[in-house]
């Protein structure tokens, strides 16, 4: 039903003129990317990365910074993008998988902060300033600067990404990782090198958030130090709380819910932060298992 | 020499002004288990009513007890409200819901201020320098690197030699007995909380006049309060004091420090650039050496 309405959004949009639906469509669906990724090792990892938007941002100026080199094929700058972001998950997710519960928090968002401060100091990429794109990159067949063509490869990569997840979480790779989420010590009394699983899933997820970076690097012809600020990070979280821990798709309803309220609140305040934190603490207190919980659960009663 | 000796007491000075903040940061964790990303909140409503006061014609000391007093008063607020709630919640709700009273406080703010940062004036007697063993140094600072470190043994005191630092030590570490001897927990999380509140609103109210009092603030300092406890071990005093020294004297040396030494070994622009790029992240450097030494900091506490 939703995914009609996503396919049936451009050609809807273009009858009823309003052509910008499908960026805001498109921005929504690069968001979920990355908040689906994150709810793969936070909701079934037990994994609060606090910091997930540094593959966001590794993502998004892997492709900023090979452009400015000249290199804007593709297939060329979102395996990068990948690799890249993946290389920075591996190396973080060593040093930090060996903390657990609010060390790990921390040191997810110590490693975000450099990654941070890295790219501020930077000059070369344009330090504070951001970095901006001449165009977006070449995609053999599909013209990527048309938005509704930038739309549907976002929105296919986005299945993809929910499909791979999905796949992961409920095979024997995804039992051991909820097993070792609520209980590390019986999995490794099983013989599970439960560590090695936590690595892998926290890479995907890295690889995942890289992907979104990318995308959004295309879609925003722009990249900035915002990408990897610590609110993006927890704007991330937010996501996957209001969709719902532990559900991948939960994460894409509340990328929309938290843009859609974003949107729809700076549209009649000034001060729509102070309606949305309300509204934020009241989900976190009261509706603990998300929106996607609560619909579901409406469901099945 | 002495530009060495004005870096080391910037970084002790900067040191124990984190330390006010994570006092109460680690003893919230330590005694309620609550992550409290809102603790930069009170620390920014401790700055912006001081400098309010101290506008109006406060006299400084009344201005920094103006701000200590709303930051507690709005803690004692937020612990009734929102904290009390997230006691046996897991830290994922806890960081979610003190984000949410992030966005509210700032916005909070920005209703009451405005976005411009607001000014407050050193107080005319402490605008001076100081000048001993070859080196000036601006009197105000030396007042901050006092009243820290008077807060600190104020506090050592009170956790290590009153009824009220007792509860606080027992109720840390085996809560349940306390509460079964008849302690009121309730009213214990409350003190507790208002006491971190308090000790926030001071660093505020004391910082004003050296920074640019902004909404944001509270959220520059919040990650390096973090950074302190973290390094320190969570729920310790001493690990909390230990720690925030630490965060401050490696920032402030590396920002001096790190740029130069880079000089002979890398081309000027490189060095710049490379130079200032190592020395913002050098505490977060520091904090990942230690966790991954010492997955619970240096001075671990307890079991919890």
């Amino acid at each position: 039903m939703t995914l009609a309405l996503l396919i049936a959004l451009p050609p809807l949009a273009a009858v009823l003129d309003q052509p910008f639906w499908v960026n805001t469509v498109t921005r929504i669906l690069i968001l979920a990317l990355a908040a689906v990724s994150l709810d793969l090792i936070v909701g079934y990892g037990g994994l609060v990365s606090f910091g997930h938007a540094a593959y966001f941002a590794v993502g998004g100026y892997t492709i900023a910074v090979l452009a400015q080199h000249g290199i804007d094929a593709a297939l060329i700058a979102w395996p990068a993008a990948v690799v890249a972001a993946a290389v920075l998950a591996a190396i973080v997710g060593t040093l930090s998988l060996r903390t657990t519960g609010i060390f790990f928090i921390m040191i997810t968002l110590a490693f975000a902060q450099m990654v941070f401060f890295t790219l501020v100091a930077v000059k070369a990429w344009g330090g504070n300033d951001g970095l901006p794109l001449d165009a977006r990159s070449v995609l053999p067949l599909v013209n990527l600067r048309d938005p509704n063509a930038l739309y549907f490869v976002c929105l296919g990569l986005l299945l993809a990404f929910v499909a791979l997840a999905a796949q992961l979480v409920e095979s024997r790779f995804g039992m051991v990782l909820r097993g070792a989420r609520s209980s590390e010590r019986r999995m490794l009394a099983l013989g599970f090198p439960t560590f090695r699983y936590k690595l892998v899933a926290f890479v995907v997820a890295g690889a995942g958030a890289g992907l979104a970076g990318a995308l959004w690097a295309e879609y925003a012809r722009f990249v900035s130090t915002d990408m990897a600020s610590w609110t993006r990070s927890g704007e991330f979280l937010v996501m996957v709380i209001l969709g719902g821990l532990g559900s991948l798709v939960g994460a894409i309803y509340g990328a929309a819910v938290l843009l859609g309220l974003e949107s729809f609140l700076a549209g009649f305040t000034e001060h729509w932060m102070l309606l949305l934190g309300a509204i934020l603490l009241v989900v976190v207190l009261f509706a603990k298992r998300g929106l996607y919980g609560w619909l579901a659960g409406a469901n099945d009663g | 020499m002495s530009l060495a000796i004005e870096q080391i007491l910037n970084g002790l000075q900067f040191g124990v002004m984190i330390f006010l903040l994570a006092a109460g940061l680690t003893l919230v964790f330590g005694i309620m288990g609550v992550i409290n990303l809102a603790h930069g909140s009170l620390y920014m409503l401790g700055a912006f009513v001081a400098a309010s006061a101290a506008g109006r014609g406060a006299p400084f000391v009344l201005a920094v007890l103006a701000g200590a007093g709303a930051a507690a008063l709005a803690g004692v607020v937020m612990e009734l409200v929102v904290i009390r709630r997230l006691y046996r919640r897991e830290h994922l709700d806890q960081v979610l819901a003190t984000f949410a009273l992030i966005l509210i406080a700032n916005d909070g703010v920005a209703i009451a201020w405005g976005k411009t940062p607001v000014r407050m004036d050193v107080p005319g007697a402490l605008t001076g320098a100081v000048t001993f063993a070859g080196l000036t140094y601006p009197t105000y600072r030396l007042l901050l690197i006092a009243a820290g470190l008077a807060v600190a043994a104020g506090l050592y005191v009170l956790i290590s030699r009153t009824r009220l630092g007792m509860l606080i030590r027992a109720g840390a570490t085996h809560r349940e007995t306390v509460a079964a001897l008849g302690v009121d927990i309730a009213k214990l999380n409350t003190i507790v909380f208002a006491l971190g509140a308090l000790l926030a609103g001071v660093a505020g109210a004391l910082l004003a006049p050296i920074l640019a009092v902004q909404v944001g603030m509270g959220e520059q300092i919040l990650i390096l309060t973090f950074v302190a406890i973290v390094v320190g071990g969570l729920g310790s005093i001493r690990g909390a004091f230990i720690g925030a020294l630490l965060v401050g004297l490696v920032d402030t040396l590396g920002r001096a420090y790190i740029p130069v030494l880079l000089k002979p070994v890398a081309a000027p622009a490189l060095a710049d650039s490379l130079g200032g790029g190592l020395s913002a992240i050098a505490i977060y450097v520091l904090m990942a050496i230690v966790l991954v030494w010492k997955p619970r900091g240096l001075f671990p506490v307890g079991s919890r």
